[in-house]
């Protein structure tokens, strides 16, 4: 039996990383939005590890802050150690990473949702959509409730037809001992999304008491800790705990290899597709017999509890050999085990299915975000998150929807991957993914997508006014530094001298003197009486403009070759096995991806150059035809 | 858009091989290579005589026509070359057309030019697609071929070399708390500078590889009647050159084609060196001595029976100028030995032969040994474009290798990701795609 309780604009399914971000966006673009989940306990909760951010996830985190989302406020909120990574690296690759609170981050990401205006937190698990005329109509929960709804986002994550794997023991759960999601699969096949399944895992908890912690290495946070959000006072901030390294050793690898059959993973009970970059230590020293050891992080969950968290441990060997492979490593003799590690296989969909926006293209009204999409991590997950919202949310309101560029974003490069490319296995943010990586810099994600967040409608006029003010500042002090001169005085040149690059005779721009490789613009600036007095941003965006200025500029030359590319719009109801001169395989994956544009279709597999040189000529031909009408 | 162009008449022996470069450039490009009258200066529809010449050497003599935006097939500036027939000479000029600014043109490229630019109306768009998708597919069987080649080979151990460079500066940068070792300034340099040698090697012998597909030029000298036309005789089995003992009877260059193993060899036979009365032998010599410079192959003929002249000197010395490889050829090998062979230096070989016995099989080995190294590309299948991705990822390269050390390795690795770029460009990878799976099956990251 069911029964109708109420309408929505936007109903979210599941509220990780992804729901949350995605309902949050929704209800402060003013519409009635519904956030669903199976469990309210399990609001933003981090069943794996308790950290956020890290290489190219932190890029992503700053850019979800610069369109007006909310994890990185959350994350600055709840951390309870910070670092910036690869700090010598570059600054294409400097990347924030946080320790957090998991339980203190997951009450207070409850609390906004709960105080957010037009949001409505309900605890119930959808168990089917309704679809009429390949529209979204409603959704229904297992316990009959009806809701009429405009528009609805998946956001299932590990819970959609979860089952846990440890040893020769499997049983359907969601992650952290919650209850899987059962129904909703076969409502999405009946609405003809193609579902996959994929696997992922998670390593034990420790006793923080039965660590010797003597016997492990000690990582410290940053002294001096930067923000995730744009908005967040630098200075207000500070580390509270110390994380851990361990290290395997042959004997670990020993217990392993003996017990390798116990595995699920290798006696073949696993069959879904677990993700390349994060293997189960089982998977490591199966793969990598030729390492000696392999590195630990031990992290604290949180600052109310006492239960470690085993970073790079994650396995579904039995019970009783997690225990004995711990006890192998230095430091970690006596362990204590509070949760075991786990393997999760669970139900998601083919991202090809989707267009830029999240939209399912058979379906309308239909999105998905985060790992539902085939992707992990919390990071890529409430990136998609932010955009479905925007999205749906845009959609009610009759506006049209918007989508990031790969040239824009990480987040417009992991889309891009998700819709164009598709996933083999659970797709993870890298640096080496983005072709513009000089460009997308976590430092400049406010310039980047800041406008675009207030065009939206989730940034505020008074940080809009705030963001064009600092940017003016920046350009007004590129430009200064590229007219203003230092003249060649004794303290300068004996500057010059010790940093060891040589010394000057006439006067010369600031800029010049930023440029050779030796010189920081601090270096510099002190010589420099015209000067203004400056915050730490402006300066570090200025200095980093004239530093880069060559091969940023090499960069922008490809984002105009990728624009031109773009500007090549593809109708999009053109049946490409109808299109003469076209290869087979370039048919098919056309028709079946539907690129908006040239440039998407150049980067589909299968698609070759001349097969492009087809389309390009087609599309001249149109609009000739076009022309003539 | 760039400047193209391509031989547009089929590759084969003919009377006359057209060039055709189209684009803004073209003009540019013409008043580069032609000596006559300045292109850029010419009228749409009007041609010139003149000759193509490289650092001043006349490759061929050719008739040059330009046509001006609009009023051309692609609708761009075009500049037509007609030359003598023959692969060798229109690929000479073509390459440098390429080595001037314009890179090689797509298969039906220029018909996609003229469709674009509304040269060719909207009915014969589809035949258009048909044709160029056909040569397209074409293209991708060529390409195909030359994937099993031994050029591909070479290149894609150069690509995957630098995979494993960037596969490995990425995981460093993407898994900074891994237990990952990042590689020095100086590993990385180095590992950039035996890369950068390797590549520089490849497109040397594109150059060897090019002129064997094309024959070797190559010149035999000597003095008056030492036996170079016996010698060419020997070699290509026909008496085509006119042997008398009398000294000075060849007065003209005579070419012949010969086979040598796997190498052909553009034999000409020139007027012996040496100072003469007679006007047009004095012509025939100093062709010939102009010759000897520009050939990519010299072999001098010596007399084994007497000893080393004047005469002999003056080829040694000219020799020595040249910029092709040298072989000293001792002839007459069957008669007493007079000839003091210490005093033939600056050969890069010496051999004894007895070309009216036709016993040449020693200068036969040489000149496999010679041309026929390791490094060759055996497949000759290797086309321009193939030498301009290489020649482009040297370059960058080499710029990667200089800024390794004065900027941060992020800004490196942009531009050996264009390098790279540009070696994966025949197999139709992506570099992100190529640096991620590498970084997944070689190191251990991850929770």
């Amino acid at each position: 039996m069911s029964y109708y309780v109420d309408e929505f604009d936007v109903a979210v399914v599941g509220a990780g990383h992804a729901g949350v971000e995605a309902a949050l966006a929704s209800a402060r673009l003013g519409v009635r939005t519904a956030l669903f989940t199976i469990s309210l306990d399990s609001i933003a909760n981090m069943p794996c590890n308790p950290s956020i951010g890290g290489t190219a996830k932190g890029h992503l985190v700053r850019e979800i802050d610069a369109l007006g989302g909310q994890m990185g406020k959350s994350a600055d909120k709840c951390f309870i150690q910070s670092r910036m990574l690869n700090r010598g690296k570059g600054p294409a690759v400097h990347s924030l990473r946080v320790q957090a609170d998991r339980v203190a981050y997951h009450n207070y990401m409850k609390k906004v949702c709960e105080e957010q205006e037009n949001l409505f937190v309900k605890q119930a698990e959808v168990s089917g959509i309704t679809v009429e005329s390949g529209e979204i109509k409603g959704i229904t929960t297992a316990l009959g409730a009806y809701y009429n709804v405009k528009k609805v986002i998946i956001a299932t994550g590990t819970y959609l037809g979860g089952v846990i794997h440890i040893g020769d023991v499997s049983y359907e759960s969601g992650p952290d001992a919650t209850l899987p999601a059962k129904h909703l699969t076969k409502s999405l096949e009946e609405a003809g999304l193609t579902i996959r399944r994929f696997k992922t895992g998670t390593p034990s908890r420790v006793h923080k008491r039965s660590i010797d912690f003597d016997r492990l290495e000690r990582q410290d946070g940053d002294d001096d800790i930067q923000p995730f959000s744009f908005e967040t006072d630098r200075y207000s901030m500070k580390n509270r705990v110390s994380c851990y390294i361990a290290y395997t050793n042959e004997e670990t690898h020993k217990v392993i290899r003996d017990n390798i059959g116990r595995s699920p993973l290798y006696s073949g009970r696993i069959h879904a597709v677990g993700p390349r970059y994060c293997p189960s230590i089982e998977d490591k020293i199966m793969r990598f017999s030729e390492r000696p050891r392999h590195q630990l992080f031990i992290e604290p969950m949180g600052l109310g509890t006492d239960e470690y968290y085993l970073q790079g441990m994650s396995s579904s060997l039995p019970e009783d050999v997690q225990i004995a492979f711990l006890h192998t490593i230095k430091g970690l003799e006596h362990v204590e085990i509070m949760r075991n590690a786990y393997a999760i296989e669970y139900d998601c969909c083919d991202p090809t299915e989707m267009y830029h926006t999240l939209e399912f293209k058979n379906v309308k009204g239909l999105y998905g975000a985060g790992q539902f999409n085939g992707t992990s991590g919390y990071e890529e997950a409430a990136a998609q998150g932010l955009i479905a919202g925007i999205n749906a949310a845009l959609s009610v309101l009759g506006r049209e929807q918007i989508t990031l560029s790969r040239s824009s974003s990480y987040i417009g490069t992991l889309i891009d991957d998700l819709v164009i490319k598709g996933v083999t296995d659970p797709y993870r943010m890298m640096t080496s993914r983005s072709e513009y990586r000089l460009i997308l810099r976590q430092d400049n994600a406010d310039e980047r997508l800041t406008p675009i967040g207030y065009r939206v409608g989730l940034i505020s006029e008074e940080r809009y006014r705030a963001f064009l003010d600092k940017w003016e500042c920046i350009r007004n002090e590129v430009t200064r530094l590229k007219k203003t001169s230092v003249k060649p005085t004794a303290e300068l040149n004996e500057m010059l001298t010790r940093k060891g690059t040589t010394p000057i005779e006439n006067s010369v721009r600031i800029c010049e003197l930023i440029k050779r490789p030796q010189l920081t613009y601090d270096d510099v600036i002190v010589f420099d009486e015209t000067a203004p007095e400056l915050c730490y941003e402006v300066k570090e965006q200025a200095a980093l403009q004239i530093e880069y200025e060559g091969y940023i500029r090499r960069q922008l030359e490809d984002i105009e070759k990728l624009r031109k590319l773009e500007e090549k719009k593809l109708p999009p109801d053109t049946d490409y096995k109808a299109l003469r001169g076209l290869s087979l395989e370039a048919a098919e994956k056309l028709n079946k991806i539907r690129p908006r544009n040239i440039g998407e279709a150049s980067r589909i597999s299968g698609v070759s150059p001349a097969d492009v040189t087809v389309l390009v000529i087609w599309l001249a031909s149109l609009k000739e035809n076009g022309g003539e009408q | 858009m760039g400047t193209i162009a391509a031989i547009s008449t089929p590759r084969a022996q003919g009377g006359i091989s057209v060039i055709r470069i189209s684009g803004e450039g073209a003009l540019a490009v013409a008043d580069k290579i032609f000596t006559g009258r300045k292109p850029s200066a010419m009228d749409g529809y009007t041609c010139a005589y003149g000759y193509i010449a490289v650092d001043g050497d006349k490759i061929d003599d050719v008739i040059l026509t330009v046509f001006r935006a609009p009023h051309s097939y692609t609708g761009e500036d075009v500049v037509e070359i007609s030359c003598h027939g023959g692969i060798y000479v229109s690929e000479r000029i073509l390459s440098l057309v390429f080595s001037n600014g314009a890179v090689p043109a797509r298969a039906g490229e220029f018909t996609e030019r003229a469709f674009l630019n509304g040269k060719i109306g909207l009915t014969e768009a589809e035949a258009v697609m048909d044709v160029i998708s056909a040569q397209g597919r074409a293209h991708l069987r060529r390409a195909g071929n030359v994937k099993n080649g031994s050029m591909h080979r070479l290149i894609s151990g150069y690509s995957e070399r630098l995979v494993k460079l960037l596969g490995n500066i990425s995981a460093w940068i993407d898994y900074p708390e891994e237990d990952i070792e990042g590689l020095s300034d100086d590993e990385i340099r180095s590992e950039l500078e035996d890369i950068r040698r390797g590549l520089k090697k490849l497109s040397d012998s594109y150059e060897n590889s090019r002129i064997i597909k094309n024959g070797i030029d190559t010149v035999i000298a000597g003095k008056p009647n030492v036996g170079k036309s016996t010698l060419m005789n020997a070699m290509s089995g026909c008496e085509r050159s006119i042997v008398t003992s009398q000294a000075g009877t060849t007065r003209d260059i005579i070419e012949e084609s010969v086979r040598v193993g796997d190498i052909v060899l553009r034999l000409s036979d020139t007027a012996g060196i040496r100072s003469s009365e007679d006007i047009v032998e004095q012509a025939g010599i100093d062709r010939a001595v102009k010759k000897m410079g520009n050939a990519d192959l010299i072999i001098a003929v010596f007399d084994n029976s007497s000893e080393l002249d004047d005469e002999d000197r003056r080829i040694i010395e000219l020799c020595a100028d040249a910029q092709g490889k040298k072989i000293a050829c001792v002839n007459k090998s069957d008669e007493e030995n007079v000839l003091d062979t210490g005093q033939l230096t600056g050969f890069d070989g010496i051999v004894n032969i007895s070309a009216a016995n036709h016993d040449i099989s020693s200068l036969e080995s040489l000149l496999c040994d010679m041309f026929i190294g390791e490094d060759t590309a055996d497949e000759v299948l290797v086309n321009e474009r193939q030498k301009q991705c290489l020649d482009k990822a040297l370059s960058l390269v080499g710029e990667a290798e200089t800024a390794v050390g004065s900027v941060t390795l992020d800004a490196v690795n942009i531009v050996l990701d264009e390098a790279l770029d540009a070696l994966l460009e025949l197999d139709g990878e992506r570099v992100s795609d190529k640096v991620v799976s590498e970084v997944f099956s070689h190191f251990c990251v991850g929770k």
